[in-house]
């Protein structure tokens, strides 16, 4: 690989999927599909329910391994040594981690002390505000609304950088106010260099971003319906 | 080694704040055990004899009715995924859930028997030695449970599913535990047991964290 783009850097290479598929049980949810996502890139990816979006994210999160094709980190496979892939990743799913016992500050503390070596709680102060969340950051969680439990998963972005964003619907329960916000952390992190694969039925503004329907790789009805 | 302790705080925290986690576990020991004197009948001899069993097997339920606590909740709100993506290895992040998970069932359990040594009369100088056994022994009963509490996520019943895996796996521990009361009467020494018990619970550190993990890793796909 003598692509300049994919050396591993500062903010990491390249992530590139050459010719991925993936199967959820019997079914094959896409085949054939490759992407890439360049530092200071966004990619949005669309598609009708089930078309494979959140499957996809897991899949660039290495929590689902390909069924054909592989992933490419600065032009390594990552299969071999995903763990320094996925120190440098952020994966916010549908499901937020959130105990209903502790502080949205403990919760993020705690995520943040997983990934780092020592915390610093004026980053945790600043993540929560970044997400407008000082007003309840020493509530107990299950006080949340699902919109202010939104926030919290995203604010761990912020609690930890790291260089790859991977979203899977992440303004699902936001408001107006909400959404702005993430928009603009969006724009700071990919100013910064960072990477960002999103996947959303809103129409986000992401200036720039490279577009990816799913629904164009679903299988072929022979394809999908092979090993039964 | 910062996230290792951050998962035992974390847990531990849970446990404490989620309002009787550790009472339950307790009282389900305490009525356990009380209830054999209903069943058996109140003959001191009898119950003397058969105390240290019943003791034994009421700790072996008390932990398993506490397993689901050790994965299921993280698994499914998502904190699961999150651990695999962390820097933390998954393996020492199992070890640390153990931790917590024992510091909230075995020791408490530990703690409390010499009450329920009371109540199913054995002698005093005998106290000190269940204590010691469940000790030794109680690690081993949250390592083995790791494992069938994670090779049983995204099952229909979790909980039941993993008493069926594990409690088969209890019989050495059980053994070894109660079995260090019925080699004292008979005039030897216990030290015999509570060292094969102590092996179990060793042998349980060594290989449990990897098959749990594996099996998380695996719940995951």
């Amino acid at each position: 690989m003598a692509d300049p783009a994919a050396e591993p850097g500062e903010n990491g290479g390249d992530i590139v999927a050459e010719a991925v598929a993936c199967r959820r049980g019997e079914r094959l949810v896409f085949a054939g599909l490759s992407c890439r996502l360049a530092a200071g890139g966004a990619l949005l990816l669309t598609g009708p329910n089930g078309s494979g979006k959140s499957s996809l994210l897991r899949l660039l999160a290495t929590l689902l391994p390909p069924e054909a094709g592989r992933l490419l980190w600065g032009g390594v496979a990552i299969a071999g040594d995903p763990a320094p892939y996925r120190a440098s990743l952020h994966y916010v799913g549908h499901l937020d981690a959130i105990k209903p016992a502790l502080t949205p500050r403990e919760t993020l503390t705690f995520w943040a002390g997983l990934r780092e070596l020592r915390v610093d709680p004026a980053r945790v102060a600043a993540a929560l505000s970044a997400l407008g969340l000082d007003r309840v950051a020493d509530w107990p969680c299950r006080w949340l609304s699902a919109g202010q439990r939104k926030r919290l998963a995203l604010a761990r972005l912020v609690a930890a950088p790291a260089p790859v964003w991977l979203l899977d619907e992440p303004t699902a329960g936001l408001d107006r106010d909400g959404e702005e916000r993430l928009v603009r952390l969006i724009g700071a992190h990919r100013d910064a260099g960072g990477r960002v694969a999103l996947a959303t039925h809103q129409a986000l503004p992401v200036p720039g971003a490279q577009a990816l329907a799913l629904g164009d790789f679903a299988p072929t009805a022979a394809a999908r319906a092979v090993d039964f | 080694m910062g996230g290792f302790i951050g998962l035992i705080r974390h847990d531990l925290r849970v446990a404490m704040r989620q309002g009787g986690e550790v009472g339950l576990v307790v009282g389900f020991f305490v009525l356990a055990v009380v209830l054999f004197p209903f069943g058996v009948g109140p003959e001191p001899e009898m119950l003397q004899r058969i105390g240290p069993g019943v003791i034994w097997v009421a700790a072996l339920l008390a932990v398993v009715s506490s397993l689901d606590r050790l994965f299921a909740v993280d698994y499914a709100d998502g904190g699961l995924d999150l651990m695999v993506l962390s820097a933390l290895p998954l393996e020492a992040g199992v070890i640390a859930k153990c931790i917590a998970h024992w510091l909230t069932t075995g020791l408490p359990l530990t703690v409390i028997s010499p009450l329920l040594a009371v109540i199913v009369n054995m002698r005093p100088s005998d106290m000190p030695l269940l204590a010691l056994s469940l000790l030794i022994g109680t690690p081993a009963l949250t390592l083995v449970g790791a494992i069938g509490g994670a090779l049983t996520l995204g099952a229909r019943r979790p909980g039941v599913l993993s008493a069926l895996l594990v409690l088969p796996l209890y019989v050495p521990p059980l053994i070894f535990g109660a079995g260090a009361f019925a080699a004292r009467i008979g005039g030897g020494g216990s030290t015999a047991h509570l060292l094969l018990l102590g092996g179990f619970s060793l042998a349980a550190a060594a290989l449990a964290p990897w098959a749990a993990a594996a099996a998380l890793r695996d719940a995951l796909e």
